[in-house]
């Protein structure tokens, strides 16, 4: 197979951000994020809990809760606005103010008509969910302190609020308050320290369930205002409660990272007589858990260790498969790095700003397994920091290393580049384009002449590049179908093509030398997560987030015979079960048969002349292969070439003097700049 | 090793009614490994089952018809082949009553054999030399056959051998006193005709043996003089048969010792790579009594395990699936066989301690012994030794005690090493036969001067041992343990039986080995020393053995933990003594029958012993007592097992065992636990340096990997 020369670049810093809330919506079985940095992403739960969409964040906009409305997605933050996020174009929709200070929740009753919020100045304030818009209705009675946590009755007639040191019960009708329920303070010195109810359930018949600051889950009947039970939990925090759809269930996430179940059985077999009773723990978590959500067979759990936790309940699932194997999402699932090919340059996409490195060059030839000496070490060329509030949502630089560009939520911005030997210079390009205000998804043409940014109603504009500017060239719109926000483009070598992914699953492919629509490739049931155009055959190879891979011939529109082959025989079950997408895909333009992916644990080279491993073949031989000799690997090898030498991927690259680029985040580095865990007794400390 | 096991009788053997002295054609694998096929020369074929040694069929030809050759089993179409009258060919199946009912026809010459190996099919081999497939002769029998063989030369013995689905025929001729292989190869075609060259003066092969091994075949052949010669031919020739006579190169690989008579008969079957089964010669130390069925290691040269079989010998031997079939007297006999893959080790038998290179050296040097002289030498008939040592084996024979000693001193002198070497164990010989007779004679000297030219093994004087153990020569003995490296364990075991039998004050007279009386001495003072000091030395305070004593109220001693039963249960030089079986060499599954003939008493005292020793060095393990020989502790915990396992159900009911079972129990027990507790550090330690080791190479590096 032969010898790589790897670059093994670790010095992207990469810092994921927080989890702050989490809602799952029943019908779309779409998971929505909201993390520490503002941003708002949505994953599909059915289909391996890919990243569909992410709505970058803004600075200062700490948002505190999520909230779906049928298929609207709500958030509500510390800034005092409830803003709407417009899914279908990946961005905010609008924000408006609640004037009643920051806001600690938002929720959503479950009849669709109308959003609670709970402020800083003690108000529950119902919001009229309108067909483009909310508005406020009114006031319910004000409160003395904060509302941290509500939770409607799912008759939506009631609505329990938990607050510092108690919980109020109101009747949404009245707005008067029912029920004042005490929550007790911690005993001895956090006596003195107030209780907070960090979050409240409320279920149909009548039981509120609340989570506090002093590390009991308690029940309570709304009838009465009694406490009916108590579980003592932890002895920090009880942050985050969830209740499953069917009021079976509940899961609780504390301060210590562990996720507690309770589940409503009856204690006597075959009796009626139901209790809540703590079932399992689960320990995913290294800090805070501050948001849960039970979902149709798992437990997803986010927290300030910024990694999304997919636990799944085995009893549960009826079928052991890939798709409910424990699951935890560190990375984003799309690119954030790009690289010039032909310059060695590679671009880093931070939420605020852009990096620019050039990769070293090192001297001799060494053994596999050796590292060789670095004779130039990289070095970063610039720092560019972003203007306004927003966040970078998309960014790439030229294959010739010439152009940058990015794209936050309002702007597009297009620098030229100049490198003459050490002396770095930029230029911004100004009098853009109008059409080029922003972008979902950027990408160069391999001669760096012409510009691609995917805009809304999944339309693609082309911009010419030259050293004058920047001039529009025309607009590319597919004939037909959604007009969901396109999440990945791919041109193809000779400029003849342009293949675009939205989140619908739709690939269209463009002729670019007619600026015409040439066809769309058959929608595949799972999400398209990495694609690329072979530059000898102009064949569009994609990978889907459910592993399964195709081949699309562009010229003669449709599936290859190769790609025909793996559908038929099937895919390895080991290259099935991975659990996380394929980000790239890449061509070897030495041996046109090779394809390159890899994903967040293992780079793959599939050698499309090679017999197919079936379920009989060991998968992962390379270590096998390795002490054969020449004839006898011959005999043993298959198409996909596994290395797993490298962890903890965000990007390879292949160059063309045929050396890879792996940019590796080690999840250690990731874990030692997160802020300490609560501090907790370990055996002999 | 390998062991013979406990035969059991398959079948009789008919009344000899032809000329050729033999009861049974031939016995043939059956349609699976559990059956054969026994062809008696008188008219009946019969299928055993041989786990059940049950006949499961039975058939037989009509009166005046002669069964000319062994029946065999066709696996590939379920059927029996046999030829009666020379030239017909009956086939049937196992459903077949009646024989005379069943396929058949008449060829035109006459057959010598039919062979078949499984899945394959048969093949005939004419007396001619002619070599057919049963299916196609059965096509047309009455096909001509060609000569292959010239008029007067006549076939003495055949076989096929399989393997890599190609069938080799290999049949041995003899004319005129000249022996020749043919081996007829199929696919193509090939017949290639080998001479054997031999030593001039040796007569005919009698027992041949085939087998594949890789590509090859390994061809055996044993000669009346007891040379095993060994012949490699490769499977698939490159020669097409057209060169005319080949020689065929053979070495020697093995020579039978002989006894005094004139052997008319033997037979030898290859087992494995290493091992061959002999019957018909004499066991080297059983006298002239020739009635002995033997594995021979052919790597080591030794004998390693034999059986007596009554009744007359056929000189047949067979051999299918780990079983031996030998006929002999009235009966055909199956021996069950086990050869383990041969080591050193497993040669030499086991030895455990390795911490002494001197031991080693002994071991090399009596493996030199065997290898450069043999014991098998001295039983050869043409060993030319100086003429002094027959002159002094002609004095051993008559002189008086002192002057025989002053002579074999004198000639341990003056001879050269390389002569000693040999004669060293001829000496030995001539002087155990002479104690053995003559009561009054025993020259201890002399063997003490013998066993330090350390030339001597046990098998090159395996009486030497036992005529010491009769005269209570523990001096002797005890050098004889440290220098002989393989002494079976039936005689280690009736050594401890003798020394444990003999009471201490007795014992005490002996004149011991300084040194191991040494290590004794110490042994029992380092008691009493860390007693004194309450065993505080590395504060280690099982607490197991503390939670026990409080669980036994009854016992109102309390016992401190540490001070067990501490005293040396037997006399010093007993201890010594014990001190040399514990380090004999020994493996376990030959050790563990003996060990049964240990009485009770005998049994405890040993176990006392042992017990003694294993808490010492327990306790005083950071004590080293210099010593050139002591058993070390897992030869200490290996005899414990094996004497727990040997007495099980004597030591759960002997009412005198109990306490001291108790005791080991207690502190076994606080052992594990001390392990267990160290298997835990052992993890950490394991992640602290794993932990090291994790590579690191900063934020960049430039690396290159290969991929398959």
């Amino acid at each position: 197979m032969g010898e790589f020369k790897v670059h093994r670049v670790r010095f992207f810093d990469y810092m994921p951000s927080g989890i702050r809330a989490l809602a799952f919506n029943q019908d779309t079985e779409r998971m929505a994020v909201a993390r520490m940095d503002g941003s708002v992403e949505v994953f599909h739960c059915s289909d391996r809990f890919f990243q569909e969409k992410i709505i970058p964040g803004r600075e200062q906009c700490g948002i505190e809760g999520l909230s779906w409305v049928g298929e609207r997605l709500f958030s509500a933050g510390l800034n005092g606005g409830i803003t709407e996020y417009d899914l279908t174009n990946q961005k905010v929709k609008y924000t408006i103010d609640a004037y009643g200070g920051p806001i600690w929740t938002i929720t959503g009753n479950q009849q669709g008509t109308h959003l609670a919020v709970g402020c800083e100045d003690g108000t529950v304030k119902l919001f009229e969910v309108n067909e483009d818009q909310i508005q406020f209705e009114r006031n319910l009675d004000r409160q003395k302190s904060r509302i941290i946590s509500l939770s409607w009755h799912p008759s939506g007639s009631k609505i329990a609020a938990g607050m510092m040191d108690m919980i109020q019960v109101f009747n949404v009708e009245t707005g008067h308050s029912i029920h004042r329920m005490l929550a007790d303070r911690g005993a001895g010195t956090s006596r003195s320290k107030e209780c907070v109810v960090w979050s409240v359930v409320y279920l149909s018949d009548g039981t509120i369930i609340t989570g506090d600051s002093v590390g009991m889950v308690k029940l309570w009947d709304d009838q009465t205002g009694t406490l009916i039970k108590s579980h003592n939990v932890t002895k920090c925090d009880v942050l985050a409660l969830s209740v499953s759809q069917n009021e079976d269930s509940l899961v609780a996430g504390t301060s210590e990272g562990i996720v507690v179940q309770f589940q409503f059985v009856s204690m006597v077999l075959e009796k009626d007589d139901k209790e809540w009773v703590r079932t399992r723990t689960f320990r995913n978590h290294t800090h805070d858990i501050r948001a849960v959500a039970e979902i149709t067979t798992a437990v997803v759990s986010g927290g300030m260790d910024a990694q999304l936790v997919v636990r799944p309940l085995l009893d549960k699932i009826e079928v052991r498969s890939a798709a409910s194997a424990l699951r935890k999402i560190h990375f984003p699932h799309r690119r954030l790095v790009s690289c010039a090919r032909k310059s060695g340059l590679m671009l880093f996409q931070y939420p605020g700003h852009l990096e620019l490195w050039r990769l070293g060059e090192s001297e001799g030839k060494g053994t596999p397994g050796s590292s060789l000496f670095v004779k130039r070490n990289p070095e970063k060329l610039l720092q560019l920091k972003v203007k306004g509030e927003d966040h970078i949502r998309c960014s790439a630089v030229s294959p010739c290393g010439g152009w940058i560009v990015y794209s936050t939520a309002s702007t597009l911005r297009l620098y030229r580049l100049h490198c003459d030997n050490n002396n770095i210079s930029i230029t911004k390009i100004s009098k853009l384009p109008k059409v080029l205000s922003s972008a979902n998804q950027l990408c160069f043409s391999s001669d760096s002449s012409h510009l691609f940014s995917a805009s809304a109603q999944s339309s693609v504009h082309i911009a010419s590049l030259s050293q004058s500017g920047c001039k529009f060239v025309g607009t590319l719109k597919p004939k037909s179908g959604s007009h969901q926000a396109i999440h990945l483009l791919a041109a193809s070598e000779d400029g003849k093509w342009l293949a675009s992914a939205n989140s619908d699953h739709e690939v269209h492919i463009y002729n670019l030398q007619t600026q015409k629509a040439h066809c769309t490739v058959p929608v595949y049931s799972s999400a398209v997560t990495a694609m690329g155009i072979h530059p000898a055959t102009n064949c569009l190879f994609m990978m889907h987030a459910d592993q399964q891979m195709f081949e699309y011939s562009i010229e003669q529109k449709q599936y290859t015979d190769w790609s025909r082959t793996v559908q038929r025989k099937g895919l390895h079950r080991f290259w099935v079960e991975r659990d996380t997408p394929c980000l790239n895909v890449m061509f070897n333009p030495q041996n046109p048969s090779h394809v390159i992916l890899h994903d967040m644990y293992m780079l793959c080279i599939i050698d499309q002349s090679l017999p197919l491993p079936d379920d009989k073949t060991q998968f992962y031989n390379q270590l096998t292969l390795k002490s054969l000799t020449e004839e006898q690997r011959k005999s043993q090898s298959h198409a996909f070439k596994v290395c797993k030498t490298f962890k903890d991927i965000l990007c390879v690259e292949l160059m063309p003097d045929q050396s890879l680029v792996v940019v590796e985040r080690p999840l250690e580095d990731i874990a030692t700049q997160l802020p300490a865990p609560i501090k907790q007794k370990k055996f002999a400390t | 090793m390998a062991t013979l096991y406990e035969g059991y009788t398959l079948c009789g053997v008919g009344p000899v009614q032809n000329s050729s002295n033999i009861g049974i054609l031939g016995v043939e694998q059956g349609r699976d490994i559990d059956y054969v096929l026994v062809t008696d020369s008188s008219r009946s074929i019969t299928v055993y089952k041989v786990s059940d040694q049950k006949p499961t069929g039975s058939w037989s030809v009509k009166q005046g018809q002669i069964i000319s050759c062994p029946a065999v089993f066709n696996t590939q179409s379920q059927e029996y082949v046999v030829v009666t009258d020379d030239r017909v060919v009956r086939v049937w199946k196992e459903d077949d009553v009646n024989l005379e009912k069943a396929f058949k026809a008449t060829v035109s010459a006459d057959v010598l054999r039919v062979l078949s190996a499984t899945d394959s099919e048969p093949v005939v081999l004419f007396c001619c030399g002619a070599v057919r497939f049963l299916d196609s002769l059965l096509a047309s029998p009455q096909q001509p056959i060609e000569d292959v063989l010239t008029e007067d030369e006549i076939i003495r013995w055949s076989t096929i051998v399989k393997a890599e689905h190609q069938l080799v025929v290999l049949f041995s001729t003899e004319q005129r006193g000249e022996h020749c292989l043919y081996v007829q190869r199929f696919n193509p075609n090939t017949l290639v005709k080998h001479r054997i060259e031999t030593e001039p003066g040796l007569s005919a092969p009698i027992s041949f043996s085939a087998t594949c091994r890789g590509s090859n075949i390994h061809l055996l052949y044993l000669y009346l003089n007891g040379s095993v010669y060994e012949s490699v031919l490769p499977f698939r020739s490159s020669s097409t048969g057209a060169e005319g006579v080949q020689a065929l190169s053979c070495s020697l690989c093995l020579s039978l010792p002989l006894g005094e008579e004139k052997l008319m008969s033997g037979a030898a079957v290859v087992l494995d790579e290493a091992h061959v089964a002999v019957i018909g010669f004499p066991h080297p130390s059983a006298g002239a009594c020739k009635d002995y069925l033997c594995i021979w290691n052919t790597h080591f040269q030794t004998l390693q395990a034999s059986k007596e079989m009554a009744g007359r010998i056929y000189s047949q031997l067979w051999c299918y699936s780990g079983k031996l079939y030998v006929p002999h007297g009235k009966m055909l006999s199956v021996i069950p066989f086990d050869c383990q893959k041969s080591s050193l080790a497993a040669a030499m038998g086991k030895l455990k301690q390795t911490s002494r290179n001197v031991l080693w050296f002994y071991l090399l040097l009596s493996l030199m012994n065997v290898f450069l002289t043999g014991f098998f030498l001295l039983f050869l008939q043409n060993v030319k030794s100086a003429l002094t040592v027959d002159q002094l084996v002609e004095h051993i024979k008559t002189s008086a005690v002192e002057d025989v000693q002053a002579e074999v001193g004198e000639f341990i002198r003056r001879a050269p090493q390389a002569d000693l070497q040999l004669a060293a164990g001829r000496v030995a010989l001539e002087l155990v036969s002479r104690s053995q007779t003559d009561a009054n004679f025993y020259p201890q000297c002399a063997f003490l001067q013998l066993l330090e030219t350390r030339y001597l093994c046990y098998s090159v004087c395996p009486e030497l041992l036992s005529l010491a153990m009769v005269k209570k020569d523990f001096h002797l003995c005890q050098i004889a343990f440290q220098i002989f490296s393989d002494i079976p364990e039936a005689v280690t075991c009736a050594c401890l039986k003798a020394i444990l039998s003999t009471p201490d004050l007795e014992m005490e007279t002996v004149n011991l080995d300084t040194d191991s009386v040494i290590f004794m001495k110490e042994l029992t003072q380092a008691h009493s020393r860390s007693d004194e000091e309450g065993g505080q030395l590395n504060g280690f305070c099982p607490p197991a053995l503390e939670s026990d004593v409080s669980d036994t109220p009854s016992n109102k001693l309390q016992r401190d933990p540490l001070s067990l039963d501490m005293s040396c249960p037997v006399g010093l030089h007993k201890g010594a003594l014990l001190n040399e079986v514990l380090q004999t060499a020994y493996s376990d599954r030959s050790l563990l029958p003996h060990l049964k003939d240990l009485t009770v008493p005998q049994v405890i005292v040993f176990l006392q012993y042992l017990r003694f020793l294993y808490f010492k060095y327990s306790h005083d393990a950071h004590k080293q007592i210099r010593a050139l020989r002591t058993p070390s502790i897992s030869q200490i915990i290996d005899w414990v097992c094996l004497l727990l396992d040997a007495h099980f159900t004597v030591l759960a009911v002997a009412p005198e065992a109990k306490r001291l079972v108790f005791d080991l129990h207690k502190f076994v027990r606080s052992q594990v636990k001390l392990y267990a507790e160290l298997g835990k550090i052992e993890g950490s330690l394991q992640v602290l340096k794993n932990s090291k080791q994790s590579e690191d190479f900063g934020m960049y590096a430039i690396q290159v990997i290969e991929l398959f």
